[in-house]
């Protein structure tokens, strides 16, 4: 015999503590981080000995932070694509040594258009190769990476260009404004720009519509070709504005700088969340990665531990805080 | 037959993510010598039922017995140590790997050394195959073989494992009639072997062929179980939906029929051939063929996704060039895509973004996003094409076939089309969300769209168009209208002349 019982239809909806959690990300990690170093600073130095949370110190965090965030920001954009950018550290290095050369003519003052254009003009050969020739984007920017690093060697005669009188970008790396760098400044500006055109814009959308379905977004009409374009575009201007900030900090542009910057880059963009498969992620998380980073590397010298150690530290962490988030996606899709 | 013996038991069995419950209190005796049928509509809970039997999900309430004593499934070794299979919708053989490799992967069989005895794999995965009556050999590679030719080397993954039950969602999707007539067989040879299957399927005629037993679902409870005897469609169906339908297809075909729209002059490209029609106003024009025909082919072209070699297209009499989709868009020009899982939506996105992905621009001022347009859009079109979604926010992923399918008509419905081609519109879509279509795309005629049906579903076809074209090896080989659009015309456009040549 059959029976036919009517289940239930009524399906109640409401807020649960999981989205809250989904919407903090990897912040709570940040918040424990931080914490920790805290008390670990304490223990060794006693707790009068301890200048990890002071404004001073804070600021110096956000200070290192601020190169590694603009170029992470840009990563961010990549990555939303499902794509990868390996010469970031590159064209930061390419653009300083152009810009510190320009700084030693008479055409000084346009230091920093020449700083955003190199970095700008090499994103674009990025975009073109990878949108248009149809090249895998890691080989694409494996290539440009190794290019370029030569590229800035041989413009820098292999020695660093040193420039005490840079007016026109001095503020960068040096000035304050409202007591706090323009680094830091300049990096939340980064951020916000990044945010607005990733949260508000229609490029924004397409750009997590190419990242998440490239075949789909062909058939509504996207120009994917476009959107990969300039997806590198923005992550090479980003790249030289990180050189124009490291230029003007140290008076001085070398072949060498940026080295391995890429990797911090793009493991800042993991940590807050961002997929590597493209589609899914957000800007702010990347904030947190990047911050992660940040607390880590500051938090380890203080404590005086070797650079060594530091290396080892900050792969656990990654792998560790990866490892969290992945569990905690499992606990709220389950 | 030899009489089912009770091996298997799920009682009281429910399951909740987050604040939706997707079963409760669902009950399902398993018996061997027995096929087993689930059916219900997208999102009734089957494949959550079938996921927590094999161990994928854990039940939040309720037992499961085996041979009468409490056993709990924690994860799918286990679930198959107890000698339960589940055959996933999307097959899971690795492409590179020989068939004997993709029946063994996970418990090769060890020789000499602990290395693996790849003779003895060989050997024995030939027994199999000629039990199933296989017409390929075990060191074929996995990607030379048809998906019906994948899905036997699954079968003979789960008889490996000496499975006790055989779980089968949905297998004959991607089937054609032959493949599927073939299946049906092993599937009766195992029953009779004494392995329990569940069947999980949409489709009624299958059901009714293979089904022992059918037990339905609706929104995650337990509806009822129908023995064979009590198996009647219309009954199936008013359990599955909880109401009467009504005549399923409820549609009288239109007499008259508007200006033309779309008139298509020997276009041709990649497999296509020089093909010539006329698209009308509010008529519903179906395009059938035999898988491989060229239909989705041509309305690439038409759309612009694909290259044309040659050939013009005319829209409202003016010639249009159509060379990449955005063109195609911009003239009103819809085309909702066969897969919508790969070329349709955007599974990570939300309701939102995949609704208003077409009329973004319209919906933004200076590249920036009305949202508040844009989320009323959203929640207007989430409201009236009924999809069960808690949101504009929603992610689109996690939402049943008939759901996805209705975000992705959205999409297209929101550039107001003046033609529309729907590929497949209802391909691993529900009988409930299927009726709706069905009014949504009537309605789109009764508005005055030009609407081009690809089905490979004849009764859809002679259900819902007005008139038929019939395509065969890239060639359109002829129409049927009015009385004359009948099973066996489009199977004679479809086929003749193969079999002429032949």
């Amino acid at each position: 015999m059959s029976t036919l019982t009517l289940g239930p239809s009524e399906r109640p909806t409401r807020p649960t503590p999981a989205s809250i959690i989904r919407q903090m990300g990897m912040l709570p990690v940040l918040v424990v981080l931080y914490l920790g170093m805290y008390a670990l600073t304490v223990y060794v130095a006693g707790a009068s000995g301890s200048n990890f949370l002071t404004l001073n110190n804070t600021m110096n965090i956000l200070r290192q932070v601020s190169i590694n965030l603009v170029l992470a920001s840009g990563m961010t954009f990549v990555i939303l694509t499902a794509g990868i950018d390996l010469s970031v550290g590159s064209i930061l290095a390419v653009s300083a040594v152009f810009g510190m050369l320009v700084s030693l003519t008479s055409f000084a003052a346009l230091s920093i258009p020449v700083f955003l254009l190199a970095g700008l003009a090499c994103g674009l050969l990025n975009g073109v190769l990878i949108a248009f020739a149809g090249l895998n984007p890691f080989v694409v920017t494996l290539g440009t990476m190794t290019a370029l690093r030569g590229a800035a060697y041989l413009f820098a005669g292999g020695t660093s260009i040193l420039n005490e009188k840079i007016p026109s970008f001095e503020w960068m790396g040096n000035g304050d404004f409202l007591a706090v760098p323009w680094l830091i400044w300049l990096a939340v500006g980064v951020v916000a720009v990044s945010w607005f055109i990733l949260r508000k814009t229609v490029l924004g959308m397409h750009i997590y519509a190419v990242g998440g379905n490239p075949q789909a977004a062909r058939l509504t009409g996207i120009k994917v070709g476009v959107v990969l374009t300039f997806v590198y575009a923005i992550s090479g201007l980003f790249s030289g504005l990180a050189g124009a900030m490291s230029a003007s900090r140290l008076y001085g542009a070398n072949g060498n700088w940026g080295t391995g910057y890429e990797l911090d880059a793009i493991a800042a963009v993991v940590l807050g969340g961002t997929s590597l498969s493209g589609g899914v992620g957000a800007i702010g998380g990347t904030v947190v990665g990047a911050l992660i980073i940040g607390v880590m590397n500051n938090g380890l010298t203080i404590l005086g531990l070797s650079s060594f150690w530091q290396y080892v530290a900050k792969g656990v962490v990654i792998v560790l805080a990866v490892m969290l988030d992945k569990w905690r996606q499992k606990q709220q899709a389950n | 037959m030899a009489e089912g013996k009770l091996i298997f038991e799920m009682r009281g069995i429910s399951k909740s993510f987050g604040a939706t419950h997707a079963l409760r209190d669902v009950k399902l005796p398993i018996r061997t010598h027995e096929v087993h049928a689930i059916m219900g509509e997208n999102g009734a809970g089957k494949s959550t039922l079938m996921k927590i039997l094999s161990g994928v999900y854990t039940p939040d309430a309720g037992e499961i017995l085996l041979d009468g004593k409490p056993v709990k499934i924690a994860n799918p070794a286990q679930a198959r140590e107890l000698g339960i299979n589940l055959i996933y919708q999307e097959l899971s053989v690795a492409p590179h790997m020989t068939v004997a490799q993709n029946v063994f992967m996970g418990s090769e069989p060890r020789g000499a050394l602990g290395l693996v005895d790849e003779r003895a794999m060989n050997r024995r995965t030939a027994e199999m195959l000629a039990n199933l009556g296989a017409r390929f050999g075990p060191t074929q590679l996995a990607k030379n073989l048809s998906i019906a030719e994948q899905q036997q080397v699954e079968i003979c993954r789960a008889l490996i494992h000496r499975g006790r039950i055989l779980i089968m969602d949905e297998p004959t999707a991607a089937l054609s009639d032959r493949e599927t007539e073939q299946l049906f067989r092993i599937i009766e040879q195992l029953r009779d072997d004494g392995i329990a299957i569940l069947y999980i399927s949409h489709r009624m005629a299958e059901v009714d062929r293979l089904a022992t037993r059918v037990t339905v679902l609706r929104d995650g409870g337990y509806v009822g179980e129908l023995t064979h005897e009590q198996l009647d469609p219309k009954r199936v169906v008013a359990m599955m939906v909880g109401r009467e339908l009504g005549d399923f297809y409820a549609h009288e075909r239109r007499a008259a029929r508007g200006p033309e729209r779309l008139r298509v002059d020997a276009v041709a490209g990649g497999k296509v051939r020089p093909a010539s029609f006329s698209l009308y106003a509010g008529e519903v024009t179906g395009l059938a063929g035999l898988v491989g025909a060229g239909r989705t082919e041509l309305a690439r072209l038409i759309f612009g996704a694909d290259p044309k070699m040659g050939g013009s297209v005319s829209l409202d009499g003016r010639a249009i060039d159509v060379r990449q989709p955005g063109d195609a868009i911009a003239l009103g020009i819809g085309y909702v895509p066969e897969d919508r899982k790969s070329l349709g939506l955007f599974l990570q996105l939300s309701a939102l973004a995949n609704m208003s992905m077409n009329v973004l621009g319209r919906h933004s001022r200076g590249g920036v996003m009305n949202e508040r347009q844009l989320f009323r859009l959203t929640s207007d079109a989430i409201k009236k094409l009924n999809v069960k979604i808690r949101g504009p926010e929603g992610i689109v992923g996690g939402l049943s076939g008939g759901n996805q399918q209705k975000v992705l008509l959205a999409r297209w419905l929101e550039i107001a089309p003046k033609v529309l081609i729907l590929d497949e519109p209802t391909r691993g879509v529900d009988v409930g969300a299927k009726s709706e279509i069905y009014k949504i795309i009537h309605a789109l005629a009764d508005a005055g769209v030009a609407v081009l049906c690809i089905s490979s579903e004849l009764p859809e076809l002679i259900g819902i168009c007005d008139r038929v074209m019939v395509m065969r090896e890239g060639q359109i080989t002829g129409e049927v209208s009015g009385d004359a659009i009948t099973q066996e015309n489009i199977m004679v456009l479809a086929t003749n002349a193969a079999v002429a040549a032949a």
